[in-house]
């Protein structure tokens, strides 16, 4: 429960750019295209492994209105990676610029710079080049075999920290981790359960694709202006990707239309920044839907197996998740995002025996990256729907199993200090957690007390009932750092300039609401600049659930000092001490009402009349915990047995977020994510052919749900205290989409007793497994 | 280079245009960008502008298809100082999250609550079945087009 009443924090104010975004106005980088600014087009591979042997460039060089071709032949080769993390990054290094290797179908051939697309689109086609075909590897199981064609077979890849890697057995990284003993737990257990599940391929689909513009200042800088979550770190990247110093580089983030991960990723911006220093004409390189699908990132699919066993009376003897993701053609996230499959759901259930294994695997298909949710998505699936199973041997309802189990207040879990980002974690005791009562909210608004097991069920058309209880992060514990600059001006407004990335989570509000409550005024006295690495001071960039928590505490940390400086004034001006002093709604007032003094009289005085100095200051943040926002999930679900179509019927996401800042933000964040999850259990795949092209790379035949497709849905907010958060604050961006896979799974089962390990849960799976008596064989998919 | 006219946010215009020209393209080059460009097949809705009372995809038609008819794209249907409802709702209830998809929603809804001003909640979902948004899972943007039905609005069932 909030701990005090708030003026601009948890109150439901109105997004801070959302009327100028539903105005239309020129807000992202493609309406900021200057109008001089050269097409950049991208020749991507036919293959899915091939060695270029001979390129020819020189027809599209000749051609009227191309400017420059950039092939691996004309670039500088410096090995790095593209996952925007911190420094020296957890990802291997195994990506160049351009290379002579080709990796999967749609790599980078050759880049061209032209005065229209048109030109550009006749100058790819003008490019001769001759490949080696290599034997393709596409399966995680088929990459791991003695002998499989190794992708990374460059001398340059390396990890950059010590973690093992393994190029020339496609293995991109590994961590292995055992706390008690798994399987003496496991000969303890009453009952036990060992199934394999599959997460599939999918995509982030902003609305927006990736989209990056760069030219030359003045002064020869290279100014980038990119649709990123990662601006310091696209600067850093790019700078050593093109062999320049970082101070020649200047990234700027202006509105983004969507990320969810994908952004955060440095997928465009190498090439434009070389585009411009070659052309010395602004660029444009705008990415095509296709392109977004094939050649961005995506979800990393997951191969799995959960070995479980309990007792009767419920007690969880041991847990033990196998996690071997398919990282395609490059590493980028692959160690951490498979650690996190561990880390964000393993500490959920007490259970003193837990063994870890986790993999990334090269294969010669898209790469996966950061996808709201990292890796806990592909576990939640394995593990909440192995929970039901479990409850279910040892004759317990699902949902008294769970609240038995998960952790609570006051306690902690060993896998906190022993599974962190690719080394040791973190140790933490959870010191918020309302997780029992959103499975109490959940439940009720649910109807689960009328859930009757599936054998109870008749006729064509049956509804189940199915949950699934859920945590996540918020931020990464003594990594991340976030920074804020806040100052005065005359009129009582304020700067605030933040690193912190707004991708259309509605972060520049909360974190202007952090600053007006703390500094005792209204929302719409700040003025928010955020990520411009020229004007801005450092934030890592929008991921691992951060910018709240994190950059929210930067700000409250800055807005303090601030609000301190703008007291000192004020006492000076009413010549009395800074105790007898407070500030109400934009004024300082003396205690006994005697006197005030405005937010612009002290700006003003400040500047002009008497020991005058800019009031302001800048704050920095990393923090030590990574307090895990908490969510219970419920689906009613209607299974038509003759078709095997279903249907969600309701929705229920119960979620514990700490205080949440800007409420109608926070459910929009899981509100969005779950209809995400719901897409991605339901109908998102990627079809691929027997060459590795995917053959669905459009939204006529990757199915994303629109308006008329949307479930009842009820979102419940339950509020809790996180007293290491801003205000009370934890994360709320990825955690709902950990649950529709597992919530829907269970419902599904326990509609018509199929039970699903592969998703997407098509008509046609839950058809053939109707036929097959409840399941059928297990196949890792694509 | 071919001349058409047409009416634009209200005024008629002239553009000299290429034969394969969309109207996306003519539009932002323009600089009416607030009609976006997300997938360039005319499967996703950000580039919703209302062509003679109906909303159709700018990016899978051709400019010179405009001549002669009426285009209204999201600059002529509001502004800071007179905001349209539709724009203010979306705005209030935050159905806002990243905004890329907002201006192609605005257009289309705008289209049916002009035709039906009492539009129910089945209307709405009829006719935005071609909009993506991928951030608010739509629930907000359901609440924010109902409470700018006449139908809502009379029955106090905005919210």
């Amino acid at each position: 429960m909030s701990k005090r009443k708030f003026k601009v924090v948890n109150q439901p104010l109105r997004k801070i750019d959302s009327l100028s975004l539903a105005l239309g106005k020129p807000a992202y980088v493609g309406d900021l295209k200057p109008a001089d600014a050269l097409i950049i087009k991208m020749l991507g591979s036919p293959h899915a492994h091939a060695r270029i042997k001979s390129i020819d460039v020189s027809a599209a060089e000749a051609m009227p209105g191309v400017h420059a071709v950039l092939y691996h032949g004309n670039v500088p080769r410096i090995v790095h990676t593209t996952a925007g993390q911190g420094f020296p990054e957890p990802s291997p290094y195994d990506t160049f610029m351009f290379d002579n290797k080709m990796r999967f179908v749609g790599d980078r051939v050759a880049a061209v710079a032209a005065e229209t697309e048109k030109i550009a689109l006749a100058a790819l086609k003008a490019i001769q080049v001759e490949y080696e075909v290599l034997e393709p590897v596409f399966r995680i199981q088929d990459a791991m075999k003695d002998g499989a064609p190794v992708i990374h077979d460059e001398p340059e890849a390396k990890a950059v920290i010590p973690v093992p890697y393994e190029p020339a057995r496609n293995m991109a990284a590994k961590v292995d981790m055992e706390i008690g003993d798994m399987e003496k737990g496991l000969a303890e257990a009453d009952e036990t359960v060992d199934h394999p599940f599959y997460n599939h391929y999918a995509q982030h689909c902003p609305v927006e694709p990736h989209v990056s513009m760069a030219w030359l200042d003045r002064e020869d800088r290279i100014i980038i202006t990119t649709s990123t979550q990662v601006p310091f770190h696209c600067r850093r990247i790019v700078a050593q990707t093109l062999g320049i110093p970082v101070q020649r580089i200047r990234v700027i983030k202006p509105r983004i239309g969507g990320g969810f991960g994908a952004k955060q990723e440095i997928v465009l911006e190498d090439v434009v920044a070389m585009m411009a220093l070659r052309t010395k004409r602004p660029v444009y390189w705008e990415y095509t839907r296709e392109e977004e699908f094939v050649a961005s990132r995506t979800r990393h699919p997951m191969l799995m197996r959960l070995r479980m066993g309990a007792k009767k009376d419920g007690t969880i003897t041991a847990v033990g998740l196998d996690a071997t993701s398919n990282t395609g053609w490059n590493g980028s996230q692959g160690l951490t995002v498979v650690c996190n499959s561990g880390s964000k759901m393993l500490p959920l259930y007490r259970c003193d025996n837990i063994h870890f294994l986790g993999m990334a695997v090269y294969t010669n298909l898209p790469a996966g990256g950061a996808y709201r949710g990292y890796g806990a998505t592909q576990a939640a699936f394995a593990y909440e729907s192995a929970m039901d199973e479990l409850a279910e041997k040892i004759g317990m309802d699902p949902l008294e199993f769970r609240a038995k189990n998960h952790i609570k207040s006051g306690e902690t879990s060993p896998v906190f200090r022993a599974l962190g980002e690719g080394s040791e974690g973190v140790d933490q005791v959870i010191t918020s957690c309302e997780l029992a009562r959103c499975i109490k909210a959940g439940a009720k608004e649910i109807g689960w007390r009328k859930r009757k097991p599936h054998t109870a069920k008749k006729g064509r058309y049956r509804r189940g009932l199915g949950m699934a209880c859920l945590m996540q992060g918020s931020a990464i514990p003594e990594i991340d750092m976030g920074a804020a600059t806040l100052k005065m001006n005359e009129d009582g407004s304020f700067n605030l300039l933040m690193g912190a990335t707004d991708l259309g989570t509605g972060s520049d509000t909360v974190l202007a609401q952090i600053a007006a409550e703390q500094l005792g005024t209204t929302l719409d006295k700040i003025i928010v600049y955020s990520s411009d690495t020229d004007m801005t001071p450092f934030d890592v960039g929008a991921y691992a659930s951060s910018t709240t928590y994190l950059s929210g505490q930067a700000v409250q940390n800055v807005a303090q000092k601030v609000r301190k400086q703008i007291l000192k004034v004020g006492a000076d001006m009413m010549d009395c001490k800074v105790k007898e002093l407070t500030i109400e709604d934009s004024v300082v007032v003396r205690k006994d009402g005697s006197e005030q003094v405005t937010f612009s009289e002290i700006a003003l005085y400040s500047m002009y009349t008497a020991n005058q100095f800019q009031i302001g200051d800048i704050s920095s943040k990393i923090v030590h915990h990574s307090p895990p926002p908490f969510a219970a999930h419920f689906a009613e679900v209607e299974v038509d047995t003759l078709t095997g179509q279903v249907r969600v019927v309701k929705y229920v996401a119960a979620a514990d977020c700490g205080t949440p800042i800007h409420p109608k933000l926070a459910e929009g964040q899981v509100e969005g994510a779950v209809m995400n999850g719901i897409c991605y259990a339901l109908t998102e795949e990627y079809l691929f052919n027997d060459k590795g092209r995917m053959v669905n790379p459009n939204f006529g035949d990757y199915k994303l749900y629109t308006l008329s497709d949307l479930p009842e849905m009820k979102t419940i907010l339950v509020p809790s205290y996180e007293k290491t958060g801003p205000y009370g604050a934890k994360s709320v961006a990825e955690i709902g989409i950990n649950g529709p896979l597992p919530a829907i799974g269970n419902a599904i089962y326990n509609a018509c007793g199929v039970r699903l390990r592969t998703g997407p849960f098509t008509a046609e799976k839950i058809w053939r497994s109707l036929q097959a008596g409840g399941e059928i064989p297990f196949e890792e998919g694509h | 280079m071919k001349k058409i006219e047409f009416t634009l946010n209200g005024a008629l215009r002239q553009f000299d245009i290429e034969p394969d020209e969309t109207l996306i393209d003519l539009l932002r080059r323009i600089g009416l960008t607030g009609t976006k460009r997300g997938c360039d097949t005319g499967m996703c809705g950000s580039c919703a502008v209302v062509m003679d009372g109906r909303a159709v995809n700018a990016c899978i038609l051709f400019a010179f298809q405009a001549a002669g008819r009426t285009i209204d794209t999201i600059e002529g249907v509001g502004d800071f100082d007179q905001p349209h409802p539709l724009q203010v709702a979306m705005a209030d209830a935050g159905a806002v999250q990243c905004g890329f998809c907002t201006p192609g929603i605005v257009m289309t809804a705008k289209a049916l609550l002009d035709e039906k001003p009492d539009a129910d909640e089945e209307d709405f979902r009829q006719h935005l079945d071609g909009n993506l948004c991928r951030c608010t899972g739509y629930v907000k943007i359901k609440e924010a087009l109902l409470s700018c039905s006449a139908n809502a609005t009379a029955s106090g069932e905005a919210s």
